[in-house]
């Protein structure tokens, strides 16, 4: 079975961790994968950062420009990742946005990903419509799952669409926003979680957008399976290096 | 029958679609679901084109440039779009959205620009009709362009600088997408070019056509035929040569000439000829050629004009070059210049330097004494004052 869908049968809220691959330092991605598995992450979203990433808002983007300047390419990546599971075993995702991937190969990028064992990608900038036509067959051929995103203005019908399209989970975006736009949750956000709650989906939600500290990941958490946690986890990353990953998640955990 | 506008999925061949976020989705769907029952609506056509007609100061003259046509022994029409109210064919654009944004029910109007023309005329129309108006311009593009600053400051827009990547117009672009991820209810986005996310390439093309429209009309009364044998424009996103060839793009005989900007030559890494540098990719929503390197990143082109330098190019144009069915120019810097400089002595018309680009177009290639060659002056030179001192020491 994929690492995600075993993942999501257990009994506890996940806890999922996203950062831009070659930030702070081009070699750190194995170092940051293998301090979040023992701090007790999840799931990580390896970003692959690319120059033009129109959903992230200016941390994100900025660890994208560094991650670029520093040299990374997703073949450098494909190498660092080359014998990460032998020392990594929770999910690892990719996020990221669909040019560079598509100048890769689409068939070779996937082939790679199941070479490394990562377990499932996140493209925003590839709609529902065209994975289904064009790329569908060959993500699943090589066992990759394909997260989709839905936010509080996706309709009720394309929310149903998306979760028969999903595997694994779907990625719920907090709110109307670009990535680390907010750091809290309002009345808007809580029914937005009760109304998709409501909605019994085939596939459990993980939130994202917006989860910075415990009480964001609590309040995220109430309905759905997990949460994403990302510019903030930049933002540590920005002043400790790969320093204190571990207190970094004790903090965000605390609770639970 | 074979035909270069768009089809029913939004992509022209294999150009175009809507590769876009989630967030983006509901407010892409709507326009895609609506814009051509609103722009073809008999009172959004009654008051756009009464806006055309009173307000941007169409039809423009269609001219023939005299001296022009001697020294090129060939005989050559200018489409004055430099004629237009605040100086370019931009403002057929912004007239026409900003009169969809209002039926879709936006209070609010987001736009990007590189020189700030798109700026200029979005700012324009969001004063005419009382909307809020935030500009998105990259930081290094607002210290080069800085009277068309001060113009939308002036006309009430607030320009806000970009300040990511490169800090120009690709970066602008992706500034106004997050502003329109953020404000997904009330705010229109008014893209500039026949560029982005699937409809508006069409859109923008559609509301460029009466370009091409009146060339017909024009062609008509001065030589008795609707049609020429070459029409000329230059293309950095497309969309003066989208409007310039909208209504010839199915008449195989009329020859379609795209101009895009050398730089300071192909291969010198300071260019913006997207057709020869560029291959297939995905930019600001929209699978088209686009200049990047061999791991997808985008890169930055450069142009001494500011409204070529964008690193893609509308998805009709990019079907238009792999089809074969325009011919694709590209022009230095220097022939540019030269070309603009031409124009001014001879006929007394200061182009753009963007059109001077189109106008470059005449040196490269051999006309027959009988042929009729339409050349669209998508803008004034004006805006290029400084530029133009600076490289002819004047």
């Amino acid at each position: 079975m994929n690492r995600i869908s075993h993942k999501l049968q257990e009994n506890k809220k996940l806890l999922s961790i996203y950062f831009t691959a070659g930030y702070p330092q081009l070699d750190d991605t194995k170092t940051i994968l293998e301090q979040l598995e023992k701090s007790g992450v999840d799931l990580v979203e390896i970003g692959l950062p690319f120059s033009d990433p129109l959903a992230d808002g200016p941390t994100i983007q900025a660890s994208s420009t560094q991650a670029l300047q520093n040299g990374m390419t997703t073949k450098k990546l494909f190498e660092q990742l080359e014998d990460i599971r032998k020392t990594v075993s929770i999910p690892l995702i990719i996020m990221g946005y669909f040019n560079p991937m598509l100048q890769y190969g689409i068939e070779k990028f996937c082939k790679k990903c199941a070479e490394i064992g990562i377990d499932g990608l996140i493209i925003p900038d590839l709609p529902l419509e065209v994975y289904t036509e064009e790329y569908q067959a060959i993500f699943q051929q090589y066992g990759l799952q394909n997260i989709f995103l839905i936010t509080p203005q996706t309709s009720k019908k394309r929310i149903r669409q998306i979760d028969e399209a999903s595997e694994g989970f779907i990625y719920m975006v907090s709110s109307a926003s670009i990535t680390g736009a907010k750091n809290s949750f309002g009345d808007a956000q809580q029914n937005y979680f009760e109304r998709i709650d409501q909605m019994q989906l085939q596939h459990p939600q993980i939130v994202g957008f917006g989860i910075s500290n415990t009480e964001t990941f609590d309040k995220a958490t109430q309905f759905a399976k997990g949460a994403i946690i990302g510019s903030a986890f930049i933002k540590h990353l920005t002043e400790n290096g790969t320093q204190n990953i571990h207190s970094f998640v004790d903090q965000i955990r605390k609770s639970n | 029958m074979t035909t270069h506008h768009i089809n029913k999925k939004g992509y022209y061949g294999e150009y175009g679609g809507a590769y876009i976020p989630e967030m983006l989705y509901p407010n892409i769907d709507q326009l895609k679901e609506q814009y051509l029952e609103i722009i073809g609506d008999a009172s959004f056509q009654e008051e756009y084109q009464q806006l055309l007609r009173d307000y941007v100061g169409r039809p423009t003259p269609l001219y023939f440039a005299n001296r022009l046509s001697e020294k090129y022994n060939t005989k050559i029409y200018l489409k004055r779009e430099d004629l237009c109210h605040t100086g370019a064919h931009k403002v057929n654009n912004t007239v026409g959205q900003i009169l969809l944004a209002k039926r879709l029910g936006k209070k609010r109007i987001i736009a990007e620009t590189g020189a700030g023309q798109h700026g200029v005329a979005t700012a324009t129309v969001c004063a005419l009709m009382g909307m809020p108006c935030f500009v998105y311009m990259g930081e290094i593009d607002m210290k080069r362009q800085a009277p068309n600053v001060a113009r939308m400051k002036m006309l009430g827009a607030e320009v806000i600088p970009s300040t990511s990547g490169s800090k120009t117009l690709k970066d602008a672009t992706n500034d106004a997408i997050r502003d329109w991820i953020n404000n997904p209810e009330e705010t229109h986005y008014i893209i500039g070019s026949v560029v982005g996310p699937h409809p508006y390439p069409d859109m923008v093309a559609r509301l460029q056509s009466i370009i091409s429209q009146e060339i017909k009309l024009q062609l008509q009364e001065k030589e008795n035929r609707s049609k020429p044998n070459h029409i000329i424009a230059c293309v950095g996103g497309g969309s003066n040569a989208a409007g310039a060839f909208y209504h010839y793009l199915d008449e195989e005989n009329v020859n379609l000439i795209a101009v895009e900007a050398a730089g300071k030559g192909i291969h010198s890494g300071e260019s913006a000829a997207t057709s020869q540098l560029g291959n297939n990719g995905i930019i600001h929503g929209s699978k088209t050629l686009l200049m990047q390197s061999k791991d997808g990143q985008i890169t930055e082109p450069y142009s001494i004009s500011a409204g070529l330098d964008y690193p893609g190019v509308g998805p009709m144009h990019a079907h238009l070059f792999s089809s074969k069915r325009a011919e694709f120019l590209s022009v230095t810097d220097d022939q540019a210049m030269q070309a603009g400089a031409e124009l001014t002595k001879l006929e007394g018309i200061i182009p753009a330097i963007e059109s001077a680009h189109a106008l470059a177009a005449l040196e490269q290639k051999k006309f027959q004494p009988d042929d009729v060659v339409v050349i669209n002056l998508s803008g004034r030179g004006d805006k290029d004052l400084e530029t133009y001192m600076k490289y002819f020491d004047l």
